[in-house]
């Protein structure tokens, strides 16, 4: 073809509208929080102080102490969800891929709907059955005679944490298992053919054919799960209020930042350091999301069908 | 079609400005969500019968989201016409910000004192910009029943506090004490700083500690701590998991005896309950000591400098100022005592009971609101934390008041 090729411009209409949103709602914001954590109040102006606030977040004794119970906090919230939430999630999908399980479709919807859930709901139904007055979870265990086993978990610093990790498993599992569940099913026959008429089944099957067929999507469950886990608040908020109590032993990096962006009681909200926090939790995902994406996904190997 | 459509949309915009120059609403923010009913049904309606042409609407947010959500709507604009003011320093810098209007001009004030004013002032005592409306007094209800019943009677002391906690307990039919540590501040508000004010000798330690002659460390001040260290054995099972409204319901359910309380309890209580209450103060140390009490000035509201309709927002604070809205509003909320200097007459036993206290002992408020909680760790919130743990036995109540004092001290210095 002689001559160069128009500029397309459909393309370029085509994406205006989803790049215009997109920009308003977050990359604009996105920029305006990392600007503000680089000012702070001083007298009644605001002035620009550079990496101040950051100084203080990880030089002040009490700061810092806050920011890395709350990082603590968090890094254990998310391997709980790495080893319950995603190997059930896998567990439930071969199950549920299995042909000869009958009422699989109920199933499935059964463990998807708390996905759909509202937090508010989720935290407040829990906070409900795991209550020592009102709740039916000491009843329950009483009835199998297991009444010892009961305590107040969420109002104890050690088990808090894994309680409420546990809930938020309840809730998402469905997710991973919706996932693996597709990717299981779109494995083709003729690999299953072919493995069986070389005498692999059952578990063998699963581990040394399945597994690694569908660990691309295991890569992207788990990325999900990462950044889903660094930006959680909600369950946190709801069940145990902004001091995410007791002795902050439920501190995350979101109830941390709400805490400190909007304040708390007698606490009047700072915006600068709240935003010297988002930008920390920001960074924090921004590398993990890296390290996934340069480290791990490229090594995953693919198979084309 | 389209144009029709157009029309009618035009037609309906042009309506709606007509309908709104009509009528002025003012909006009132508040945290007390537990009020609606009584600010739509009693309040409200006879500000409006009185003053035509001004509606009034009553849109408040959960305790604990008050102050950010106002903040929030604040610095957006979108934030009400009347304020419920919080008292002390979360007011103070509202004002500061511009963002509460200077009321000390309204003829309203002159039916306050100056102490019921102290907590919506300048530190210099120049500008007032809240309306005071109430205060709150902190001591114990109890179930008159459950006491008759165990042949017990309202503890003076410290040692017969126990005494009576250790009777409930060996009976076993109630549980002794209705409070839990999930939510925290009932363990501050409702503990530290109901039974401290006997410790510290209300006003002469509060003052003290903003002088800096006293410290939290100071043996007066970690006494409280381990009274409240005590109290554990007496809490329900799971108090650790149990919240504020659990502790509300235990008490109302007639499960448990004790209730360490805040007046504003009241007229919520007497709906719930349906057995016979009473109420006793902190308990003091010796027979014949003097007794202190927590009456804590807790609730104003001031005018959002910002706002559209400055004349009539101001009338409906002359009004919340007048003798006639106390009147109302002690009655309506047995347990919030009206600051107006006149005095008011109240109906409810109980609330009779609490201002009682105020002929025979004497007044202070909580130790932590006045400028102890200005700065970061804030003085307040921190109480909190130290308040559960110390209950919950993960911190001793040395170490907790060794915390709060190093906290304080890392912001805090007092003017020489």
């Amino acid at each position: 073809m002689a001559g160069r090729k128009a500029f397309r411009w459909h393309i370029a209409v085509f994406l205006a509208p989803a790049v215009l949103v997109y920009t308003a709602i977050m990359i604009i914001p996105l920029f305006g929080t990392l600007n503000l954590s680089l000012y702070n109040v001083q007298g009644q102006n605001r002035v620009f102080v550079g990496l101040a606030n950051f100084a203080t977040l990880f030089g002040d004794p009490r700061w810092s102490a806050s920011f890395w119970n709350a990082l603590g906090n968090n890094c254990w919230f998310f391997v709980i969800h790495m080893l319950v939430q995603n190997p059930i999630g896998v567990l439930l999908a071969a199950i549920l891929s299995s042909p000869r399980l009958r009422m699989a479709a109920f199933y499935r919807t059964a463990i998807f709907i708390p996905t759909i859930l509202s937090f508010v709901i989720v935290g407040f139904v829990w906070k409900l059955i795991l209550s020592p007055i009102w709740g039916i979870a000491p009843g329950m265990l009483d009835a199998v005679g297991l009444k010892s086993l009961y305590g107040p978990w969420l109002g104890k610093p050690d088990t808090a944490l894994i309680t409420l990790a546990l809930v938020s498993v309840w809730q998402f599992v469905g997710i991973p298992m919706m996932l693996i569940y597709a990717a299981l099913l779109s494995i083709p026959d003729d690999v299953i053919e072919a493995a069986e008429m070389d005498g692999l089944t059952g578990w063998a099957q699963f581990w040394k054919i399945k597994l690694p067929l569908i660990l691309p999507s295991i890569g992207i469950i788990s990325i999900l799960t990462f950044v889903g886990n660094f930006n959680a608040f909600d369950l946190i908020y709801v069940s145990q209020g902004a001091l995410a109590g007791p002795n902050f032993s439920t501190d995350i990096l979101g109830t941390f930042l709400y805490r400190t962006f909007f304040g708390f009681q007698l606490q009047l909200g700072d915006p600068h350091m709240g935003a010297a926090i988002a930008t920390a939790m920001f960074g924090i995902i921004l590398v993990g999301v890296c390290i996934y994406l340069f480290a791990i996904q490229t090594r995953l190997r693919r198979y084309q069908f | 079609m389209k144009k029709t459509l157009r029309f009618a949309l035009l037609a309906s915009t042009l309506l709606a400005g007509t309908a709104q120059a009509e009528d002025v609403t003012l909006t009132i923010e508040s945290w007390r969500n537990d009020d609606l009913t009584i600010w739509q049904d009693t309040l409200i309606p006879a500000f409006e019968a009185a003053n035509p042409g001004i509606k009034v609407t009553f849109s408040p947010t959960a305790p604990a989201e008050y102050n950010a959500a106002l903040n929030s709507k604040l610095s957006a604009g979108s934030a009400g016409d009347l304020i419920t003011c919080r008292p002390f320093d979360a007011s103070l810098e509202l004002f500061k910000q511009g963002n509460l209007a200077d009321l000390t001009s309204l003829a309203a004030m002159a039916n306050f004192s100056d102490v019921a004013k102290s907590a919506w002032q300048t530190d210099d005592a120049a500008a007032t910009f809240c309306v005071p409306m109430a205060s709150v007094i902190h001591g114990f209800i109890y179930n008159k029943e459950a006491f008759d019943k165990l042949g017990i009677s309202p503890p003076t002391t410290v040692d017969e506090f126990f005494a009576a906690l250790d009777k409930i307990k060996a009976d076993g039919t109630y549980i002794p004490m209705a409070m839990g540590t999930a939510d925290q501040w009932e363990a501050a508000t409702m503990g530290y700083n109901n039974i401290g004010p006997n410790y510290w000798k209300g006003e002469e330690g509060r003052l003290a500690l903003i002088k800096g002659t006293q410290k939290l460390t100071d043996a007066d001040w970690v006494a409280p701590f381990e009274q409240l260290a005590k109290w554990k054995d007496y809490l329900g099972d799971g108090y650790q998991a149990q919240t504020y409204p659990d502790s509300q319901n235990l008490f109302t359910l007639g499960r448990a005896a004790i209730y360490p309380a805040g007046s504003w309890e009241i007229a919520g209580f007497n709906t719930q309950a349906a057995f016979k209450m009473g109420a006793f103060p902190p308990p003091v140390a010796a027979a014949g000591d003097d007794c202190y009490i927590s009456d804590h000035t807790d609730i104003a509201m001031g005018m959002n400098a910002k706002t559209a309709h400055p004349e009539e927002t101001k009338k409906f604070l002359e009004w919340v100022g007048s003798p006639e809205f106390a009147t109302m509003y002690a009655n309506a909320l047995p347990g919030f005592f009206s600051l107006n200097s006149t005095p008011v007459e109240m109906k409810d036993p109980l609330a009779q009971e609490f201002v009682s206290w105020r002929g025979k002992c004497h007044s202070t408020i909580r130790s932590t609101y006045q400028i102890l909680s200005r700065g970061t760790p804030n003085l307040e919130n921190e109480t909190w934390t130290a308040s559960a743990n110390v209950i919950n036995g993960t911190e001793t109540p040395a170490n907790a008041a060794k915390r709060l004092q190093e906290g304080l001290e890392s912001w805090y210095k007092p003017a020489p």
